[in-house]
């Protein structure tokens, strides 16, 4: 009886050790797929942890981050916004249509003088919020579910910036012709040459990513986000005002779409009525692989941070050990059900 | 009026739903620092006028008074700011948050930095500890998540919610439900000294010695109406179940003609492979018979009927069917072997409550009703509904009729009806008549009768301690995932039931 014991002892004790390895493995897993992501590559072709890179990988994450953040916010409460890519997309359009440069021959307002940097900007956040705010009156007060009322949003957003687009004197061509001190908050960056640097846009990204941290966790608003996502009723019923946080989710996030829209184009340059196409199924993937339930609720800004630069990674990385883009794709697909798949095991296990 | 001897009044309150008079004309008067039982059996209306209080349902007449004054509350919010709180029947804890961000959810206490205002974890944190040590529930840990505690302590933390509003009335919904004969006694330690500092508490409990413990008075209502108020002293264990009832407790539940036969179902050492589930379960159903399966919430038993039918996975032991060892590894392989399931959460689980009476009827059966060319057989599939219909007298205007817009009894009977078109031999009803009606249940327990009578064996699980006495042959008492005892359903009484469902509480 008592050799039984010390048997089952030693086997209990192994399969806590087990259990252990299992847990941290579920735990961490989205940290473990970024750093043997890293390692792969970094194995194969030795050269891509110079700074150079990996500044690459931070300023082409830097908009996403954002979107990102304001995304991540609306999945925390449970709900979802389709229309972030075409709002990047018209806060890109609005700002650097107003950002042109006197002498550029096609200036879609050939008459106006230069207004100051920061007004375009203002305007295209304002823009993006007021539709952040029209997808957040939709979902609380006419109740449509999210993913309705943003496919909604997302199809009339498109209308909205073609039609702002396709105007006279030149019709509908790209915008081109970006005003110095636009594209310089795009491709600039800080620092004594252009090796070890930090570019301005993933200052601004990590800034964003700092406050939305914040709010998230030092404020009664982010405290509330979190049990709206975790249970509604529950959030209700205790007199936390869904409604109006519901509000304030979706015009946040409008904002900063604004936000990473101008960013966008001072990036690229340029911008057309086709930007950020598509931009909130990579945002809500990259949230998703940083551990962010759709469900609402369960999420952080770090995870949310990880999973964009997971992706960033993926797109320059294997590029940069000259990986077939079509297997890129391949792949990424694999991440985003993985990660999920494992991550998921965190809440199920313990029933 | 002005000046009132009640704390709290709710006057002639009405309340309907599509098809339901839920409330007719219902009055409760609460007395300032006394506990007031409110009693009813399941479907009376108890939790209907809690929700008109507590500003989740507007009643659609009357009026309610707090300290003489009238009020209206139209959302949860303005109640609990007039100091009316409540425990609600079920839990709704945020899982994924810590505890003490559940406990202040809705008014987290912030502190100032300019123009911001940020949460003050360690305020937080102080006032949760000073709650939970007020109310001797310094084991919970304010900063776990919610998740991680046990039902009893989440319930032992609503308490603490409540409390927190330093409410004039707290409105506690079953708050014993999940608790053991400890907790219960420290929940009652707290009661008291709540009553002691003037709060009122409104008290709802199915427990009748319970009740005529903790309660001063006791007010009792039947069918959606109010029956009267008593002063608890007044009252005996007797006058509160015939009051409840209405009527001759000999008539509720219908004659039975059924004759247990062989034995068709052998469930040996049965141990569930869910952690914190069944263990060790052995027992037999014969053909004919009703076994009933009672137990306090907590005891496994869905999780047992249901692994028996093969929705979760066993971990050792047998079943046998019919002499033959077997293994039912799916609910698809459960049918096919002539069993159904009847499960608990009819809306949940139940009704797809957007298909007709007779998709629904159809759903289990379906398909038997494909005919060679792969379509369905359209004629066949309204004709047995029709059948089934007038066989179990469900009302409904016709097949066609969204199964959502049937009462909640006749919703139940069309589930039987799907189950009974698989013509099954092993019928397992998880709680059959939770929700419904008082006249819906005697239907539902004349065809449970019925279909004994046929030779059809029955499993029914039932928390209502009448129920299990009144409908079944042998009655298989659980608690904490393990048998206490199987005993005749003719010579048992509550008290042993009882004492067999908390016998390791």
């Amino acid at each position: 009886m008592a050799k039984k014991t010390a048997q089952s002892d030693t086997l209990t004790s192994l399969q806590t050790h087990d259990r252990k390895l299992k847990e941290f493995g579920i735990n961490n897993a989205i940290y473990i797929v970024f750093f043997v992501l890293m390692l792969a590559i970094t194995i194969k072709e030795p050269s891509f942890l110079a700074w150079q890179n990996i500044r690459n990988i931070l300023s082409m994450s830097a908009t996403r981050i954002i979107i990102a953040m304001g995304i991540g916010g609306i999945l925390l409460t449970g709900g979802t916004d389709l229309s972030a890519g075409r709002q990047v997309g018209l806060a890109a359009v609005i700002s650097s249509s107003l950002l042109q440069y006197q002498e550029y021959a096609r200036r879609m307002y050939p008459q106006m003088a230069d207004l100051p940097l920061w007004l375009p900007i203002l305007i295209a956040i304002a823009a993006c919020t007021l539709l952040g705010l029209l997808n957040g009156m939709i979902i609380a007060y006419l109740k449509v579910p999210p993913f309705i009322a943003t496919l909604g949003t997302q199809v009339a957003t498109y209308g909205i910036c073609s039609i702002y687009f396709d105007r006279p004197p030149y019709g509908a061509q790209p915008i081109g012709g970006l005003r110095k001190d636009l594209t310089t908050l795009g491709s600039g960056f800080l620092g004594w040459d252009g090796t070890y640097s930090i570019p301005y846009i993933v200052l601004i990204a990590f800034a964003i990513a700092a406050l939305v941290w914040m709010l998230h966790n030092k404020t009664r608003f982010g405290k509330n986000i979190y049990a709206i996502g975790g249970n509604a009723e529950a959030a209700k019923v205790s007199g936390v005002p869904v409604q109006k946080t519901l509000l304030i989710v979706y015009s946040l996030a409008g904002a900063l779409y604004g936000l990473a829209g101008t960013l966008e184009a001072a990036r690229t340059g340029g911008a057309t009525n086709n930007y950020g196409n598509g931009y909130e199924l990579d945002a809500i993937a990259a949230c998703v692989v940083g551990g962010v339930s759709t469900s609402g609720g369960i999420g952080t800004v770090p995870g949310m941070i990880i999973g964009v630069l997971i992706f960033s990674i993926i797109s320059y990385g294997l590029t940069f050990i000259n990986m077939n883009p079509y297997w890129q794709q391949i792949i990424k697909g694999a991440i985003i059900v993985s990660a999920v798949a494992l991550d998921i095991r965190k809440y199920l296990s313990k029933r | 009026m002005g000046d009132s001897e009640y704390v709290l009044e709710m006057n002639h309150i009405s309340k309907s739903f599509p098809g339901v008079r839920a409330l007719d004309d219902v009055t409760l008067k609460v007395k300032p620092g006394t506990v007031h039982a409110l009693m009813g059996e399941n479907g009376a209306g108890k939790s209907t006028l809690m929700k008109c209080l507590f500003g989740i349902y507007i009643p659609d007449e009357g009026e309610v008074r707090l300290a003489g004054k009238p009020v209206h509350f139209d959302t949860t919010r303005q109640a609990l700011d007039a100091g009316i709180s409540m425990i609600p029947q079920e839990l709704m804890p945020v899982p994924c948050r810590p505890v003490m961000e559940n406990l202040w959810l809705g008014r987290i206490p912030v502190k100032k930095f300019g123009p911001f205002s940020f949460v003050d974890n360690k305020r937080m944190l102080e006032d949760t500890s000073t709650i939970f040590k007020s109310l001797n529930m310094e084991d919970i840990d304010p900063k776990t998540w919610v998740r991680n505690l046990s039902v009893s302590k989440r319930q032992l933390l609503e308490i603490a919610k409540a409390v927190s509003y330093n409410a004039r009335v707290i409105i506690m919904d079953e708050p014993t439900s999940s608790l053991t004969e400890n907790e219960v006694e420290h929940l009652f330690t707290i009661i008291r000294d709540l009553r002691a500092k003037g709060v009122s508490i409104i008290y709802i409990s199915h427990k009748i010695e319970e009740i005529l413990t903790i309660s001063d008075e006791v007010t009792i209502m039947r069918d959606g109406k109010h029956v009267g108020t008593y002063a608890s002293k007044d009252l005996t264990m007797d006058m509160i179940i015939s009051k409840m009832v209405g009527r001759d407790l000999t008539h509720r539940f219908p004659p039975r003609s059924n004759v247990p036969g062989e034995p068709i179902l052998k469930v040996e050492d049965l141990t569930s492979a869910e952690t914190k589930s069944f263990k060790n379960v052995s027992f037999e159903l014969k053909k004919g018979e009703i076994l009933g399966i009672g137990g306090l919430v907590g005891a496994k038993r869905t999780e047992l009927v249901e692994s028996i039918f093969g929705l979760r996975p066993i971990e050792s032991g047998g079943i046998t069917l019919n002499g033959k060892a077997t293994l039912i590894a799916s609910p698809e392989s459960a049918i096919a072997k002539k069993m159904a399931l009847l499960t608990e959460e009819r809306r949940a689980t139940g009704i797809v409550p957007m298909l007709s009476v007779m998709e629904n009827t159809i759903l289990a059966n379906l398909p038997h009703y494909v005919r060679k060319s792969g379509f369905l057989d359209e004629k066949r599939c309204v004709s047995d509904t029709e059948k089934s219909v007038e066989q179990l007298s469900v009302k409904t205007p016709s097949v066609n009729t969204r199964i959502k817009d049937l009462s909640g009894g006749n919703q139940q009977k069309v589930l039987f009806a799907r189950w009974l078109l698989t013509e099954p031999d092993i019928l397992i009803l998880d709680e059959p008549t939770r929700g419904i009606d008082v006249g819906a249940k005697y239907e539902i327990y004349s065809i449970i009768a019925d279909l004994a009578a046929n030779g059809k064996s029955i499993i029914m699980i039932s928390s209502e301690m009448p129920e299990l006495l009144g409908m079944s042959d042998r009655i298989m008492v659980m608690c904490e995932g393990r048998v206490t005892g199987i005993v005749d359903g003719k010579t048992t009484d509550q008290e042993t039931i009882m004492r067999l469902a908390t016998q390791f509480m």
